[in-house]
């Protein structure tokens, strides 16, 4: 079956800074995300994704401001997450101009905050998110915190169950491959492709054009979600032309280990790469 | 005397959906727009934008409770330009199969229904959520329509889970491919156009759409 694969640029933001860790932990600083996610609307990226990763800890998501001002520049779809505790809280980054949330912590302590957001936004407005880490017996168990909290949710009932409750997408996380750019893990995502009926976004251990072909591939997926391979092309980029040049320590992106194992890559790369693969994706269209 | 530079766009608030993001696809191109639930003010604006994401029959209550059936109605029939968008599309038509059947706005004759779970054995994701390809109806020609420079085959953003039907088929203008089903992706009728997917989501190309239905405005004021 011939489908469209999104091709979705994910921003991890702590306060002010775009950041980028290894399994969800050790984060460093890439720069401004407005300066990021405006290049990437241009670039051709199908959807953004904000991430607060610090909110959790603070139970309050702190992306208002930057998501009304994304609201006025970018025409593509946004969703917000991190620290969204209530319907008030959805409400909130909803009415600031985001399209759609992630949530992860608030429902597994409360999955009936699903169905109820369902049924006051509609279902398309709602992305669960789980984020799997892979036990010594073979079983995936949802965690939360960017993976520090272990909550003993099995993965794929929970999948199953988000579905019934209402959630119009899951975002599936390999807290195992994320940041390492070791590729997807497709067993995790095809188990849950093959056990929902709404979309899936596959996110966690991109490292070159390659594993997303592979992943979309071998699995049902309706959309990759990337970071290190666009946040290393665009900073690549920006220093070698030096302009307007990012802030930010990315002295280990070209020393540090990330780097060799990362194959940075443009959006308009990535879909060409999708195209000849024959992965049905939307071309880039310059603005 | 209506002048266009002055003058304002309603986008209709009955409490469905991110109306932030039509309103800053408006002021992009150029249009200056209000979010209004207000009566009087829809009935002064030069043209209507009836939005919306979620639940039809949710949507109903609202604009019933809220007495806006009957402007939004009485707006259209006054032949000034409008503009649906998803479930704004949906709304028009006669009724819906979500929930039971419920009765729309019944301003295009025809049918809402849902994607079916299973199409020649293959799993159809519902919601329906992605961008796709819009192909133009044969009869129609965009010439300097609302789809005027958008090209046969352009990518659109879509979120869904139902979709129309019209009973009269000339009224299509796109059709539109998920899974296998072919479905109406938007409609023309005089001065209303309805879209199933989001041109203030659709980059670029949505952005077109916008600056298309500026043009539509201005024509329809200087000559009425």
């Amino acid at each position: 079956m011939q489908r469209n694969v999104r091709v979705i640029a994910r921003l991890d933001i702590k306060g002010p800074n775009l950041v980028k860790g290894i399994h969800m932990e050790g984060l460093r600083v890439l720069g401004s995300p407005q300066q990021f996610a405006r290049h990437y609307y241009e670039a051709g990226a199908d959807e953004l994704i904000y991430i607060d990763v610090v909110a959790s800890l603070y139970n309050r998501n702190s992306l208002h401001e930057f998501i009304a001002k994304t609201a006025r520049e970018i025409f593509v779809p946004l969703t917000v997450g991190g620290g969204l505790r209530s319907i008030d809280d959805i409400r909130d980054v909803l009415l600031a101009g985001a399209d759609k949330v992630s949530l992860n912590t608030a429902v597994l302590k409360n999955p009936k905050i699903i169905s109820e957001a369902a049924q006051k936004f509609g279902s398309s407005t709602i992305i669960v998110a789980i984020e799997a880490i892979k036990q010594p017996g073979g079983d995936y168990f949802a965690y939360t915190d960017n993976g520090r909290e272990f909550t003993g949710v099995e993965v794929l009932s929970w999948a199953r169950k988000v579905e019934q409750l209402g959630a119009g997408e899951i975002m599936i996380t390999s807290v195992d491959r994320e940041g390492t750019g070791r590729g997807y893990d497709i067993e995790l995502t095809k188990m849950i492709t093959d056990a929902v009926s709404i979309p899936v976004i596959a996110h966690g251990g991109a490292g070159k054009v390659e594993h997303i072909r592979e992943v979309a591939l071998n699995t049902e997926v309706s959309a990759v979600a990337l970071s290190s391979i666009l946040h290393y092309d665009y900073i690549k980029n920006c220093e070698e032309e030096s302009y307007n040049s990012t802030e930010g320590n990315h002295d280990f992106i070209k020393s540090g280990n990330t780097f060799k194992i990362i194959q940075p890559a443009n959006l308009t790369a990535i879909k060409t790469f999708l195209s000849i693969s024959n992965i049905n994706c939307r071309p880039v269209t310059l603005s | 005397m209506i002048n266009p530079d002055e003058d304002h766009v309603a986008i209709v608030d009955y409490g469905m959906g991110n109306l932030f993001s039509v309103k800053q696809a408006c002021e992009h191109v150029g249009i200056r727009a209000v979010i209004t639930a207000d009566r009087d003010i829809i009935d002064a604006s030069v043209a209507l934008i009836l939005p919306g994401v979620g639940a039809f029959r949710d949507a109903m209550g609202c604009l019933e409770r809220m007495d806006l059936i009957l402007p939004v109605k009485e707006f259209i029939s006054s032949g000034k330009p409008f503009m649906g968008i998803c479930l704004g599309l949906q709304l028009l038509m006669s009724e819906s199969e979500e929930f039971g059947i419920n009765k729309g706005l019944n301003i295009i004759g025809g049918r809402v229904k849902r994607f079916p779970n299973y199409f020649n054995n293959d799993k159809v994701r519902v919601p329906h959520i992605g961008w796709d390809r819009i192909s133009m109806a044969n009869n129609f020609v965009a010439g300097d329509s609302v789809l005027h420079n958008i090209r046969d085959g352009e990518f659109m953003y879509f979120v869904h889970s139902y979709f129309v039907i019209p009973q009269e088929k000339e009224l299509v203008i796109t059709y539109t491919d998920y899974c296998g089903i072919r479905y109406c992706s938007a409609i023309r009728k005089n001065n209303l156009v309805a879209f199933q997917f989001h041109p203030e989501k659709s980059g670029p190309s949505g952005l077109q759409v916008f600056r298309n239905f500026k043009e539509v405005i201005y024509k329809e004021v200087k000559n009425g």
